[in-house]
């Protein structure tokens, strides 16, 4: 480290480091200098003048954002020069800023009218009396997203939205246009936000210090000071972002970032805008139980619980309990989890638990358990911005992970080589250096010839491979077979792209991976797995910063989920139901014999359900009539059981098949805690009450037990928490006091243990880390001439898994309000599909149909459908075709074919007639 | 037998007064009369003294015509190249003498200059790096090469050359800086984006001599460790574009530019980068920005370019003025160079002369000399004979300097101590008929347009200066008014981000300083003792001198002249729009400007 550097700040002598600014050794120093402009995660540009101060021998004052320290600086933050030029700067600015603070919802949060407070400007030592106050055009409102609204007459220019946009986003929607006092901020051309790059996720709204940019939820509600802001962590994706919600009077009125250790103060569109589902009208507020009417009753809590208990008993001394099986929930709390698996293991007597991890990253758990010992993401969400080259595989990580695509971004911008292999021209594979646009299904002879590649060149990291790894010769065997020339066949990527993505990514000293869904969904997806780890391992990038193998998880709380033994294999904290000192040390603090067998997993317990070995499912917070493969044949497994549970926030598709519905409270309305894709546990704290009778996940867990004779007699969900960790030995050191208000990331085996960011740091958790030989095999179903097209599935951005909270947010739900399919444009030419055409997309196991999206951006020969979208699910048409190992299905890649429908009405896409735009183009397209 | 040569001046002047079509009546004429083997066409650069253009120059006598048509072609050739008489009639009329001048060296505007810099514009044929090379082109630049880099530095640094953009740093120290950052890579930029209204030194310089700014970049790049350069230049330049692509072209066949130039293993290569006509591109950070891609919006300094600059690189920026200077400071030797100008601005320096002056043009002259030779020697005086006023100096950045200062040397720290600043050099000269008001309206108005928007004083403060500048040409200033410029001229010039704002204030702070009274006159008298004010001033016709002739009434666009024939006219102010046709035609001077009408009436 350089030596550090002395200077004076208001007479007191400070130190620091070279390179930094003024301010921010002001603000270390706890001198407050005020800014506009200037933001932690923005480029300084010095624009809002604010910031001057007086530096002796200078010419002029300088801005302090913008000066690096020097030795022996005298500085002045408050003299009277100082103060006079930022009164001064105030009148220039508030000389021509809309003085409508009356009815303004940013009165009383804005930083603007604090600092004409402070300074005591109001604009007329410039405008005098020839300010014409408040004359606006009303064109200048921009309000025709459903997001937030852009009034330029308060704007000051300081660019920060401009910034935040371009810097950290990526997406570049606004700028400065024309000049002087006519300089604003712009889209391209003037056009509307809605028909801009933008991806609406309101950073810039957060970034805003007046009322020019305002969000559209709560408006008129309340104002900052009318409302309580109560920090929580967001419910959609594993990102694990900070949030507040704005309670006034007992209701949610509106959402915002916060700064938190895994966001930074960034969001997306669904953390900031997509909470109104929370006092949806359709919340459940009473148990429902089917009666002889085939109807869904309200009833007690006693009746519905009473009978779930009952029911369950029955089954169980009849079919025997594995005659039972229990869907846990990625949304659900670490402690509901916890209890949940708890209840079916020790009440129930049955290790048939799982939960949805098994259709996103149980290839992942498996996969990189057998070789590192640990199936969790190895580094940290920021630590990418620090990365020298990031491989992005599998991952639209812009749409399904927007804020770690911010990360990625600013490495990206701070000058990371990016390789994006994708079938799909994502946002990310634009921006990519170089884009591998490879056939489904086709990752392991890529990944395979670009370690040939490392080899051949000798660009291997031979000391780690040495000290660290074992299994290294059999996989250099096996790779030999990849020579670049072969996989181009086998992928479909030139052979020299292949050469290039293997310098690119070995030469660098920080080398990451992120991966998802991509890699994990598929026949071979533990294969996959493996295949980008012997990469890592090969190239010295593991146990470092900024390296590593990421996985990135879907859900909010799926990495709980799986660290809280909600999958049929494995008690707490990935301790084998097997092994019977583990497996005694539970029975003990449980009170219960457990099983040693392991139990059915998720498509398991469908099919056994359709074959009738299964006879009742207890579902908390899962809807796998439209998240699971095959939704045909899980519909004929859950209509054949003779008992079905379903414990959810809203009556979903799974919900309408059950026998009892119990009505659960949303994450805003109970305290817990989940753990995110980094592996960082975060509190959740409730901001209302729930609605009706709706009751916490893990409060109903406790009464159903409760009448299997086990009192649990948890009052808070904090006893919950000490519960766990001491059966945990991951989270052995994790109690609420020490949560707030960073989280800890486990392992944390003690009360003193820091938590872990980067994990094999010295050794792998296995001891040395295995090189494992894989082989490419085609997919399970390939195109024929009768369905001679690669339906691919997954997330976009404006939705989230099986649309019951984001189709339920009105703002989302707005901008896109149906599901579609992306064709290829050449494809669509040769079967005559037009742009917006309804089309019908037919497998084997059903067809369903839905508009045409017509680009460029998906390879020839393959679809692409969201699965969010219940009126066209297009888990009708994938496949259950399972990996051997982690029994995941193979949603990546199914054969379909497609149909032009006839035009209904009028011609066009109906994000385009909705007026709302072509959204997700947009964000398909990339940033231009 | 060599042939003779006949100069055309090609510098944009000159191409908008018609020489194209003076050259091809030229060569259709020699065709016609056998003459092609016996002379020659050049078409050449700027020759400076665009007022009286097109300029032709014919060999070996040098003698000058001036203001040649087409029409006038046949004469001189029936006359001049065939009969070796002169055609008097297109000679230059010193306006003081009246006497018509052959020899063009002979013309005051010509021989009170001193050139260094213009020294081949219109001269040579800029299209051809032969006649640059002829005349001791590219002899800097091998002595340079053959030097080591601090030498280099060191005697620019000693030749004492400042800025030439307008702030006036040495230009040494500023190479010296960028040779001592450390990086591999480096660049030279070299800004040619003439902003300043009235100013184009620049665009004659690139148009008549473009090698000489690639060889001050080339030499400059060699000193600083560079490779590659830069050249910004806006598009409104077309010509200079295209003679800088021309020369870059030849100096690349020739060797002068490329790989290993003299075998010295310095290589050094040149683009051209068009500007979108921003004036704000003119700040060097801006520029920086504007190269890069993004919008030309300055950033603060520190970080200076010499250590961060295009691409977070290392990056030496000069003006194409700064650079023509460098190929005779090496070529002729630092000394020489040093021993013109004065103590702290060594060379010379060229002003775009404009406004009241007879000789307008481009003016290179020794640094130090006063305003008053430069108006009254080269610049033959004031218009009509009118009252000296002021100059306006350095375009929108720089301010007025006023009659009682008019031996005021011309040097970077008087024009500063005087509250004006070289910028790029423009000299605008104003006499009793310009109003300064209105002047400095017309300034603001210019920076307020071309702020970038960026930083609220200068986005902000202009347009509102502008405003008030306005109300006071509207005779609706008020009391207060001059102060509240003054305080508000001072903030903005001391908490603006760039350049551009640091000194937008200054034509009108300098007006207020020299000329409050006429100020004053607008807001408590509402008048405009230039009569350039329209609000403040009524055409009157004086009952006494008018004998009814009927003229002004026929000459009134909108009827609003009355009066019987041989009876004294009278004005209907509610028609009259005041644009003054009435005074133009009267024979008697019987239409005058005076004090509003309305302000009579009340009065009286």
């Amino acid at each position: 480290m350089a030596d550090a550097i002395k200077l004076n700040i208001d007479g007191t002598d400070v130190e620091t480091q070279p390179g930094t600014t003024i301010i921010d050794v002001a603000t270390e120093a706890g001198i407050e200098i005020p800014k506009l402009c200037q933001h932690r995660l923005l480029s300084a540009n010095g624009t809002c003048r604010m910031c001057l101060v007086e530096v002796e021998g200078a010419r002029t004052l300088l801005t302090a954002c913008t000066t690096p320290v020097q030795p022996g600086m005298k500085v002045s933050t408050r003299s009277e020069q100082v103060l006079r030029a930022r009164r001064s700067v105030l009148e220039f600015l508030l000389a021509e800023h809309s003085l409508d603070c009356l009815v303004c919802e940013r009165s009383g949060d804005c930083r603007l009218q604090d600092y004409a407070y402070e300074y005591g400007a109001d604009g007329r030592q410039i405008a005098g009396k020839h300010y014409e106050r408040g004359v606006e055009e009303p064109g200048e409102v921009e309000a025709d997203n459903p997001f937030f609204v852009r009034d330029m007459s308060k704007c000051i220019l300081c660019g920060r939205c401009v910034r935040m946009c371009a810097e950290v986003m990526g997406y570049g929607a606004v700028d400065f246009a024309s000049r002087g006092a006519e300089t604003k901020v712009a889209t391209s051309f003037e056009m509307p936000l809605t028909e801009s790059s933008c991806v609406f996720c309101g950073n810039c709204v957060t970034a805003c210090p007046t009322g020019a940019l305002q969000p559209k939820q709560g408006a008129r509600q309340g104002r900052a000071y009318e409302y309580e802001k109560v920090r929580t962590i967001c419910p959609y994706c594993g990102v694990g972002c900070s949030i507040n919600l704005h309670v006034r009077d007992g209701r949610i009125i509106g959402s915002s970032a916060v700064e938190g250790p895994a966001n930074r103060g960034l969001v997306c569109v669904k953390g900031h805008f997509g909470h109104g589902w929370i006092q949806d009208e359709d919340r459940l507020t009473r148990p429902l139980v089917r009666k002889d009417d085939g109807e869904l009753h309200p009833t007690s809590w006693d009746e519905a619980l009473d009978l779930v208990a009952e029911r369950l008993r029955t089954i169980k001394s009849k079919h025997g309990s594995d005659a039972i099986g229990g869907l846990a929930s990625a949304k659900c709390t670490n402690e509901e989890n916890y209890l949940f698996q708890r209840f079916m293991r020790s009440c129930v007597a049955t290790n048939n638990v799982d939960h949805c991890a098994r259709l996103c990253h149980a290839s992942t758990v498996a996969g990189l358990a057998t070789v590192f010992g640990s199936g969790a993401m190895t580094n940290s969400n920021w630590e990418f911005e620090s990365s020298d080259v990031l491989f992005i595989t599998g991952s639209n990580t812009t749409e399904t992970h927007p804020v770690i695509g911010a990360v990625v971004e600013r490495g990206r911008r701070a000058g990371a080589k990016l390789i994006v292999a994708d079938p799909r021209v994502t946002d990310m594979a634009y921006r990519a250096d170089l884009h591998l646009q490879h056939h489904p299904g086709s990752d392991i002879a890529l990944l395979n010839a670009m370690a040939h590649v490392i080899l051949a060149e000798g660009l291997e990291d031979k000391e780690f491979i040495e000290n660290r790894t074992e299994g290294f010769a059999e996989v250099k065997e096996k790779v030999a077979e990849y020579s670049p020339e072969r996989a181009a066949e086998l992928t479909g990527v030139p052979a020299a792209d292949i050469i290039e993505a293997a310098r690119m990514f070995a030469r660098e000293r920080r080398g990451a991976v992120l991966y998802s869904m991509g890699i994990t969904q598929h026949s071979k997806g533990v294969d996959n797995v493996k295949a980008i780890a012997n990469l890592a391992m090969l190239t010295g990038n593991i146990g470092r910063f900024a390296t590593g193998v990421n996985p990135l998880r879907g859900q909010n709380n799926v990495q709980g989920a799986c660290d809280m033994g909600c999958i049929p294999s494995h008690l707490p904290g990935y301790q084998l139901v097997s092994k019977k000192e583990l497996r005694s040390k539970f029975e003990r603090a449980w009170g219960s014999p457990l099983r040693a067998d392991p139990g059915l997993t998720m498509i398991e317990m469908i099919n056994e359900a359709a074959d009738g070995g299964l006879r009742a499912l207890y579902i908390m917070g899962e809807n796998p009539m439209l998240a699971d493969p095959d939704i045909t044949h899980v519909k004929e497994g859950l209509e054949n059981l003779d008992f079905l549970v379903v414990q959810d926030v809203f009556l979903t598709e799974t919900a309408q098949l059950a026998d009892v519905v119990l009505p659960a409270a949303s994450f805003a309305e109970k305290s817990g805690t989940f753990t995110n894709t980094e592996r960082r546990v975060q509190l959740v704290r409730p901001a209302v009450s729930s609605p009706g009778e709706a009751k916490a996940d893990w409060r109903i867990l406790c009464d159903l037990a409760a009448r299997f004779g086990q009192s649990w007699g948890y009052e808070e969900s904090a006893e919950i928490m000490s519960d766990l960790s001491a059966l945990t030995p991951s989270y052995g050191g994790i109690s609420y006091d020490r949560l707030d208000p960073v989280g800890l990331q486990w392992p944390c085996p003690d009360a003193d243990h820091p938590g872990t960011p980067i994990l094999h740091t010295e050794t792998f958790a296995r001891g040395k880390g295995l090189f494992s030989p894989v082989d490419h095999r085609p997919p399970a179903e390939v195109p024929n001439g009768e369905f001679p097209i690669v339906l691919t599935t997954g997330r976009m951005l404006y939705h989230f898994h099986t649309g019951s909270m984001t189709r339920r947010a009105p703002s989302l739900h707005a901008h896109v309000p149906t599901g579609y399919v992306e064709v290829n444009e050449q494809d669509a030419g040769h079967l005559g599909i037009e742009h917006g055409q309804p089309v019908k997309v037919i497998s084997r196991r059903g067809g369903v149909v839905t508009q045409a999206v017509v680009t460029p951006n998906i390879k020839q020969g393959v679809v692409f459908m969201p699965f969010h979208f219940a009126e066209a699910a297009a888990n009708v048409l994938t496949n259950t075709a399972l990996d051997p190992v982690a029994k995941i299905p193979e949603l990546k890649v199914c054969a379909v074919r497609l149909e032009p429908q006839p035009w209904e009405g009028a011609r066009g896409c109906c994000c385009e007639t909705s007026g709302e735009s072509d959204a997700f183009e947009a964000t398909n397209e990339g940033s231009d | 037998m060599a042939k003779r040569r006949i100069l055309l001046c090609a510098g944009s002047g000159c191409v908008s007064s018609g020489a194209w079509k003076v050259k091809e009546e030229l060569l259709r004429k020699l065709d016609e009369r056998g003459l092609t083997e016996k002379f020659e066409v050049v078409a050449s650069g700027c020759h400076g003294f665009c007022e009286q253009g097109p300029l032709l120059i014919i060999y070996p006598k040098e003698t000058l015509y001036c203001r040649v048509e087409p029409d006038d072609v046949s004469e001189i050739v029936e006359e001049h190249l065939i009969g070796d008489r002169v055609v008097e009639r297109l000679f230059y009329k010193d306006p003081e003498t009246g006497e018509r001048i052959a020899d063009h060296a002979k013309i005051n505007f010509y021989a009170k200059q001193e050139r260094i810099v213009l020294k081949n514009c219109g001269v040579i044929d800029p299209e051809s790096i032969a006649e640059y090379v002829d005349r001791g082109g590219y002899d800097g630049l091998r002595k340079a090469v053959s030097m080591d880099r601090v030498a280099v530095i060191e005697a620019v640094k000693q030749s004492g050359l400042r800025g030439r953009g307008g702030a006036g740093f040495p230009t040494g120290l500023k190479w010296d800086f960028t040779y001592k950052a450390d990086s591999e890579k480096k660049y030279i930029v070299c800004n040619a984006d003439e902003g300043d209204p009235g100013a184009f030194m620049d665009r004659s310089v690139l148009e008549g001599d473009p090698h000489a700014v690639l060889e001050g970049m080339l030499v400059a790049g060699y000193a600083v460790g560079a490779d590659e350069g830069y050249i910004y230049v806006r598009a409104e330049y077309p010509l200079a574009v295209k003679r800088l692509r021309i020369a870059i072209e030849q100096a690349e066949e020739q060797g002068y530019l490329g790989s290993d130039i003299f075998d010295s293993g310095f290589s050094f290569h040149v683009s051209v980068k068009e500007g979108a006509g921003a004036f704000v591109c003119g700040e060097e950070t801006a520029l920086l920005a504007s190269i890069m891609g993004k919008r030309g919006m300055p950033s603060p300094r520190p970080p200076f370019p010499a250590t961060s600059g295009l691409w977070g690189k290392p990056t030496c920026l000069n003006n194409v003025e700064t650079f023509a200077n460098v190929p005779f400071i090496l070529r002729e030797g630092w000394e020489k160079y040093a021993a013109i100008g004065t103590e702290g601005s060594k060379g010379t320096k060229i002003f775009a002369l404009t406004g009241k002056v007879n000789n307008t043009g481009l003016v290179e002259v020794p640094m130090g000399n006063t305003i008053r030779k430069v108006v009254y020697e080269i610049g033959g005086g004031v218009k009509d004979d009118r009252e000296f006023k002021a100059v306006q100096i350095g375009g929108p950045s720089g301010g007025c300097i006023p009659n009682s200062l008019i031996d005021t040397p011309i040097d970077y720290d008087s024009l500063v101590e005087a509250g004006a600043m070289m910028g790029s050099g423009g000299m605008v000269v104003v006499d009793d008929e310009t109003c300064m008001v209105d002047l400095a309206r017309y300034f603001l108005e210019f920076v307020q347009s071309e702020s970038c928007g960026k930083c609220p004083p200068c986005r902000v403060g202009t347009r509102k200066m502008l405003e008030c500048l306005k109300r006071i040409c509207d005779g609706e200033g008020e009391a207060d008014d001059i102060d509240w410029l003054i305080n508000v001229g001072e903030s903005i010039k001391s908490y603006s981000l760039c350049g551009l704002g640091q000194t937008a204030p200054n034509p009108a702070l300098t007006t207020i300083r020299y000329f409050r009274d006429e100020y004053e006159a607008h807001i408590k008298d509402r008048t405009c003792p230039a009569g350039a004010c329209q609000a403040l001033i009524d055409y009157v016709i004086v009952a006494e001198k008018c004998k009814g002739c009927g003229l002004c009434i026929k000459a009134c666009p909108v009827e609003a002249i009355s009066g019987e024939k041989k009876t004294v006219h009278t004005i209907d102010y509610d028609l009259c729009i005041k644009c003054g046709a009435c005074m133009e035609v009267c024979k008697l001077d019987a239409v005058i400007r005076g004090k509003p009408a309305a302000q009579k009436e009340e009065a009286a």
